[in-house]
C-alpha cells in the first residue's frame, strides 16, 4: 500500500529544487487533510477518557470508564460478532461465488461482458437503497420472500422481525451487493496470467479443473489476498444498510460496531462513549492493514 | 504492492479488456463451457435481477396488488405513484443537493489532490518522504472511525447543517487515495519531458497546468469517477452533519421518504426506483468507464 518504490534514476538529472513550488502545492491537502483526518482521529484517543455530552466544559475526566463499559456490553458483544459474521460470510460464501463467476467470465465467451455488468450493478447503488429493496424483498406481508413461501403452502414470513434471521438477511445482502466487485478483481487479475501456461498445460493432457488449480489459484493469489484485505475492512466500516434494513433491531440484534456507534454514541449524545468505539475500530483498522502488509511480504519473499 | 502487478492496466483497458491472444472464442480459464455454463450465469443473473425488477415492477401496482399478484406484471400500470413522486419539488431537490454536494467534492479533491500529487512525483523538498506516509495513513481510516469527533470539528468551524459541512470532509479523506493514484500515474511521464520544459525556462507551475494534467486526464477521470461514487452514495457523514429536510442529499431523503409512508410501499418502490435511476443510466451509459474506475482504483491503492 504504502510507498515502496524509488524514483526512477532519471528523475535525479532534472530535480534539483521545486521546495518553493512544494510550498505552494501541498498547503492545501495538508490542511484539509489534518484538521478533517487526522485530528478527529487524535481527538477520539482524547474524547474516549472522558464522560461528555458533547456541549458542557471537557472536564468530566472518567479513565478507562468508556472502555470498560464497553467491553461489558451485551449489545457491543453481538456487535462485534456480527462483524466477524460479515468477514466469515465474504470468505465462505463471497469468495467462492466472485471467484467462480470471474473464472466463468474471463474469457470472451458469449455474453461474458453483459453478464459481467449485470453482476456489478447492485455495488454500485448506495447501500441505503439497496438496504430499502430488501427490506420490501423481505417484507412478511408484501415482500417477494414471504410471498413465494406462502405460494408452497407457509405461512407468512416476519424474517426482518425475527432476532434469529434478521441478520441472516443482511449478510444476503451483502453477498448480493459486493460479490460482483469482488468478481471485477478476479477478472482483472485473470488478464495477468500468461495464456501460454494454459496452452502448454492443455497439450500436456491437464484437465480443465487441474488447470483451474494450478494455473488460475496460483496465478490469483495477490488478487484473493486484496478481496480478502476489502472484505475486512469493509466489514469494519459497514453500516448504512443496517440503518435502511433493520435498524439494528429487533432487540438491537443486528447492530455492527459502526452501527452501534452512530445509535448509542450519536443518538443519545454520549460523546467520549461513541469515541471509545471509535478507538476500537481504529485500532482494529490498523491492525488488519497492518497485518495485511506483512502477510503481502511475507509471500514475496518466498 | 499492486503498483507492479497491474502496471499494464491503464483505466481505458481496465479489466474489461480482453487479452490479444484470445480472438478465438474458446475458454481456456473456465473449468465448465457451453451449456452448464450458461445455466449457472443465468441462475445468478436472476438472483442479482429479481430484487431489481420487483422494485421498479412493484412501484407501477397498487399496494393491494403486491399481495395479490406478487410476481406478475402490473394488471394496470400505475403511472400516477412515478409522475407523482416526478412531479414533487422534493425528489428534484435531494437529486439536485447531492449532485451539488458530488460535484463540488470532485472538482475540490482534483484541485488540492493534483498539486500534491505533481509535487511528491516531481519535486523534491524536505520532509518529503514523510509526508508522504502521513497521507498514506489515510487510506485505512473510513469516516467512522473518527465520525464523533468530526461531528464536533464540524460543528466547531460553524458548518453543521451546511453543505461545505459534508464537502470537506469528503475531500480531506478522499486525499490519501486521489494523490497515491496520480502521484504514481505523474511518475509514469517521461522524465525527458520534464527536463526539456525546465531547460526552456517552463517553471513547474505552468509545466504541472500545460503539461502534467493534459497528459493525465485518464488518472484525473478515474479520480473522479470514484470521488463522485463515493459521493453520490454517502450516507453515514450527511446523517451527522444535515438537520434540516431541504438540504438532504438523496441518501438521506430516501429513508426519509420511507419513514413517512412506512407501509405504501408501491410509493417506497417508486421512490427507490427513481432514486437509484440517475446511477443506473449514468453506470449504463458509461459502464466501461466506471467499472474500471472503481476496480483500478481499488487495485492500484
Amino acid at each position: 500500500m504504502a510507498d515502496t518504490t524509488a524514483p526512477p534514476q532519471s528523475q535525479a538529472s532534472y530535480v534539483r529544487s521545486g521546495g518553493l513550488t512544494a510550498l505552494i502545492f501541498l498547503p492545501p491537502a495538508l490542511t484539509l487533510f489534518t484538521v478533517f483526518v487526522i485530528l478527529p482521529i487524535g481527538e477520539a484517543g482524547w474524547y474516549g477518557f472522558y464522560n461528555w455530552n458533547g456541549l458542557a466544559a471537557l472536564d468530566n475526566f472518567v479513565g478507562l470508564e468508556n472502555y470498560r463499559q464497553l467491553l461489558a456490553n451485551k449489545t457491543f458483544h453481538q456487535a462485534f460478532i456480527n462483524n466477524l459474521l460479515i468477514i466469515a460470510v465474504s470468505l465462505a460464501v463471497q469468495l467462492p461465488l466472485a471467484l467462480g463467476m470471474a473464472v466463468l467470465l474471463a474469457d470472451r465467451l458469449i455474453g461474458s461482458t453483459a453478464f459481467r455488468m449485470l453482476f456489478f450493478l447492485p455495488y454500485i447503488l448506495a447501500d441505503v437503497a439497496a438496504g430499502l429493496i430488501w427490506r420490501f424483498m423481505f417484507d412478511g406481508d408484501y415482500g417477494l420472500i414471504s410471498q413465494t413461501w406462502q405460494a408452497l403452502g407457509g405461512d407468512p414470513l416476519y424474517i426482518l422481525a425475527d432476532r434469529h434471521w434478521a441478520y441472516a438477511a443482511v449478510l444476503t445482502v451483502i453477498v448480493w451487493k459486493y460479490f460482483g466487485f469482488h468478481m471485477m478483481l478476479y477478472i482483472a487479475g485473470l488478464q495477468n496470467i500468461d495464456r501460454n501456461l494454459y496452452e502448454a498445460a492443455s497439450i500436456d493432457g491437464a484437465s480443465p479443473w487441474q488447470r483451474f488449480r494450478f494455473i488460475t489459484l496460483p496465478g490469483l493469489k495477490p488478487m484473493i489476498k486484496l478481496s480478502v484485505f476489502f472484505s475486512l475492512l469493509g466489514s469494519l466500516q459497514f453500516f448504512d444498510m443496517i440503518v435502511s434494513l433493520t435498524g439494528g433491531g429487533p432487540l438491537n440484534s443486528s447492530h455492527t460496531m459502526v452501527s452501534f456507534l452512530y445509535y448509542f454514541g450519536i443518538g443519545r449524545m454520549r460523546i467520549g462513549f461513541g469515541s471509545a468505539v471509535g478507538v476500537l475500530l481504529f485500532i482494529l483498522c490498523a491492525t488488519v492493514a497492518f497485518g495485511y502488509k506483512r502477510w503481502l511480504m511475507r509471500d514475496d519473499n518466498d | 504492492m499492486t503498483e507492479t502487478a497491474l502496471q499494464a492496466h491503464r483505466p481505458r483497458k481496465g479489466p474489461l479488456a480482453l487479452p490479444n491472444s484470445d480472438v478465438v472464442p474458446a475458454s481456456l480459464t473456465a473449468p465448465l463451457t457451453g451449456l452448464p455454463r450458461f445455466l449457472i450465469l443465468c441462475f445468478v443473473a436472476a438472483l442479482v435481477m429479481v430484487p431489481l425488477l420487483a422494485t421498479a415492477l412493484g412501484g407501477f401496482k397498487e399496494l393491494g396488488e403486491l399481495r395479490t399478484n406478487p410476481f406478475g406484471l402490473p394488471k394496470v400500470w400505475q403511472w400516477e405513484n412515478y409522475r407523482g413522486i416526478l412531479a414533487s419539488a422534493r425528489y428534484w431537490r435531494i437529486l439536485g443537493n447531492s449532485l451539488f454536494i458530488s460535484a463540488v467534492t470532485v472538482a475540490l479533491t482534483l484541485a488540492v489532490a493534483a498539486p500534491a500529487a505533481f509535487a511528491f512525483a516531481h519535486l523534491r523538498f524536505f520532509g518529503q518522504r514523510f509526508l508522504f506516509n502521513y497521507f498514506i495513513l489515510g487510506l485505512t481510516f473510513p469516516f467512522a472511525t473518527a465520525i464523533l469527533p468530526l461531528f464536533i470539528k464540524v460543528r466547531d468551524l460553524g458548518l453543521l447543517d451546511t453543505h461545505w459541512g459534508i464537502i470537506l470532509p469528503q475531500v480531506a479523506f478522499s486525499q490519501a487515495l486521489s494523490i497515491l493514484l496520480m502521484r504514481n500515474a505523474f511518475r509514469q511521464l517521461p522524465a525527458e519531458l520534464l527536463d526539456a520544459a525546465l531547460v526552456d525556462g517552463c517553471g513547474y507551475m505552468r509545466f504541472f497546468l500545460w503539461i502534467t494534467l493534459p497528459l493525465s486526464r485518464p488518472i484525473l477521470a478515474t479520480v473522479a469517477v470514484i470521488t463522485f461514487v463515493v459521493s453520490w452514495n454517502n450516507f453515514l457523514l450527511p446523517l451527522v452533519v444535515i438537520n434540516t429536510n431541504a438540504k438532504y442529499p438523496w441518501t438521506l431523503g430516501l429513508m426519509d421518504y420511507q419513514g413517512e409512508f412506512i407501509v405504501a410501499w408501491q410509493l417506497i418502490l417508486a421512490f427507490i426506483t427513481l432514486t437509484i435511476l440517475p446511477a443506473v443510466m449514468m453506470f449504463v451509459l458509461a459502464q466501461r468507464y466506471i467499472v474500471s474506475g472503481l476496480t483500478a482504483g481499488a487495485v492500484k491503492g
